[in-house]
């Protein structure tokens, strides 16, 4: 009976490909979506990941997230280092700078000054050149993506020259880092360096790096510091944690991707339920024939499911692979860079679809069921 | 042509039966939209022979082999289908019972169009468990006296509608089923084929622990029946029986 159920489901062919192409659409736009959003929402923490041999940050006890940041009178350093518990805490500038690119045009770029003595703040993956290059003179790393953008077509290299801040520096590194949250090019150097690209005056200290000592907990030693000096201190994870938050409540991302996905759902249910009802009700006589020849019910509902978990399955398997295919190819493309596709979302829209099918099937069954096997005598 | 010998049948001399029916009644609606189709109809349905079910539109043929077949209800009377009472059936009990004593012939031939023509006829096999590979080489042997080795592997859209009605005679008869159900076998065919899907009836169908049961209004066929009854409004008119000289001198 089984293969009888998959000869139906395979005999008509538009219907079959219309019920795989809308669990493939649902599954697609839910992977797809998701990803993206998961990916834009891990890039308001991109700074931090990008740091990770500090696990509590300083700040100004107003700041809400990466983006706005008031800066610390640079005695404050001084005061967290004096914190018991503290291993080290060193400077970290974090500013927006304005560059222009090899065809004339300006660009917005992230600015990073790390640690002169240790450059604590520079992240780990060095593509060309090598971090101590950052102490000569006039020196810049700048990000693998934000160099496309700057020298579009070029390949990777270093010794270039860019106006920062109306300001000549050289590339002498390249670095592979995590994507950001507002902009598309990421420029590292030394705290001075940084300070001298920008001219706001004294109190340039945007956040404190510290690192609470071995066999302490950072959570603790980050109350410590809030409590001697008045500043905020965050552990890493919650800082992070409170930068996507930030994003999660005054953007209208989580909204705008929550109605797409919404209706990827609604449309796939509205066409798989209308596809696989038109499917079954075409077949209705067919399914009244097999009643007719002795089939149990218990039988035409395996029929029914069979007919259901296939399209389903392959529907899945499909918008997965769609899915897999847009976050390889695009994820090539510096706009899509850190985009990823988390397995608990794949198994979160196989679920999805799973309910999808299952709505469609039920609703179809109620027809196989209840369908009068007498009509088979009716012409 | 001679007169057709008419008699009635005799309860004493009466063989073992395919189905009884007795006292029944089908009513179809509720209230003042109630229609009452089969006004408690008497009828035998002797094994061994070719019983037809004459008479005109909307005289409650179909209505009476659907009870016969358990595929509706009565709302009065008995129904005695090889000895079983198939009121008294469970649901899954009578659905079993139909799939292993019970052939289908339908006007419409209502073959799945997914499947090609042996696995159309190996249909009741599976029903009851078989695998298709299996049954399709018992079809394979049925399909040689049926002349349809030729077009075994055809689907129904590409058989003609004799072809089709030969697919759909081996699928009555590929699960040796004690009572074969015809319902206007010949009504989409013209005379030849439909002569022809008759013939094969008669000569694969006929067993004396068989019961070949034909709805028709086609007299062309009568000729082919060893017992007719008549049914005007929901009732049995007359029950002819013809000898085989008869039948024989018909044809």
């Amino acid at each position: 009976m089984d293969l009888i159920a998959l000869k139906m489901l395979f005999n008509d062919r538009a219907k079959y490909l219309g019920l795989v192409i809308g669990v493939a659409f649902s599954t697609l736009l839910i992977n797809q979506q998701m990803g993206i959003f998961l990916g834009l929402l891990s890039r308001a923490g991109a700074v931090i990941d990008d740091t990770p041999e500090a696990n509590i940050w300083v700040m100004d006890p107003g700041v809400k997230n990466l983006d706005t940041v008031f800066p610390l009178r640079d005695t404050e350093l001084g005061r967290v280092r004096g914190v018991p518990g503290v291993q080290w805490a060193v400077p970290y500038f974090k500013s927006m700078a304005t560059i222009r690119t090899s065809q004339g045009e300006l660009e917005s770029a992230l600015l990073i000054g790390a640690d002169d003595n240790s450059l604590i703040g520079l992240p780990p993956n060095f593509v060309l050149g090598h971090p101590d290059d950052l102490r000569s003179p006039d020196s810049v790393a700048v990000d693998q993506n934000g160099f496309g953008k700057i020298w579009r077509g070029e390949p990777i290299s270093i010794g270039k020259t860019v106006e920062l801040n109306d300001r000549r520096a050289i590339v002498v590194a390249i670095i592979k880092d995590s994507p950001k949250f507002t902009s598309g090019i990421t420029f590292y150097t030394r705290y001075s360096q940084a300070m001298s690209y920008t001219n706001n005056g004294r109190n340039q200290l945007s956040f404190l790096l510290v690192r609470a000592e071995e066999g302490k907990n950072p959570t603790e030693v980050a109350a410590a510091i809030q409590e001697q000096t008045g500043l905020m201190a965050l552990t890493s994870t919650a800082f992070r944690e409170k930068a996507v938050q930030y994003v999660r409540d005054n953007t209208g991302i989580p909204v705008s991707f929550g109605t797409v996905i919404g209706l990827g759902i609604i449309v796939g249910v509205c066409v798989v339920g209308l596809m696989f009802n038109l499917f079954v009700l075409e077949n209705l006589r067919h399914f009244a024939v097999l009643k007719a020849l002795g089939t149990r019910n218990s039988r035409l509902i395996r029929m029914v499911f069979l007919q259901a978990l296939v399209v389903g399955f392959v529907g899945y398997a499909v918008g997965l692979g769609g899915a897999a295919s847009f976050f390889e190819f695009a994820g090539r493309s510096p706009n899509f860079a850190g985009f990823y596709l988390p397995w608990q979302i794949a198994i979160a829209s196989g679920v999805v679809a799973a309910m999808i099918i299952s709505v469609a099937s039920l609703f179809a069954l109620r027809r196989v069921l209840f369908v009068d096997p007498a009509i088979v005598f009716r012409g | 042509m001679q007169a057709v010998q008419t008699s009635s049948i005799e309860a004493g001399s009466r063989p073992k039966l395919a189905v009884q029916c007795r006292s029944l009644v089908k009513e179809f609606g509720t209230a003042q939209t109630r229609v009452r189709v089969l006004r408690g109809i008497d009828v035998d349905i002797e094994l061994g022979k070719q019983t037809f079910l004459v008479g005109p539109s909307g005289c409650g043929k179909t209505t009476l082999v659907s009870v016969m077949a358990g595929l509706l209800t009565a709302t009065e009377g008995s129904v005695h289908v090889l000895g079983t009472e198939i009121a008294k059936l469970r649901s899954s009990s009578l659905v079993d019972f139909r799939a292993k004593n019970l052939g289908f012939v339908f006007q419409q031939f209502n073959l799945i169009p997914a499947l090609n023509a042996l696995e159309n006829a190996a249909v009741p096999l599976v029903v009851q468990g078989q695998s298709m590979h299996r049954a399709i080489k018992d079809v394979e042997r049925l399909f040689e006296k049926l002349d349809m080795v030729p077009h075994r592997l055809k689907y129904p859209n590409q058989l003609s509608g004799g072809q089709q009605q030969r697919v759909a005679v081996a699928r009555a008869l590929i699960h040796q089923p004690r009572l074969i159900i015809c319902d206007e076998p010949t009504a989409s065919l013209d005379a030849e084929a439909g002569h022809a899907v008759m013939e094969l009836l008669s000569e694969l169908a006929a067993a004396p622990d068989r019961a070949v049961l034909v709805v028709t209004h086609d007299s062309r066929i009568f000729s082919f029946a060893d017992t007719i009854i008549h049914l005007s409004d929901g009732q049995v008119l007359r029950v002819e029986e013809q000898t085989a000289t008869e039948v024989q001198h018909e044809n």
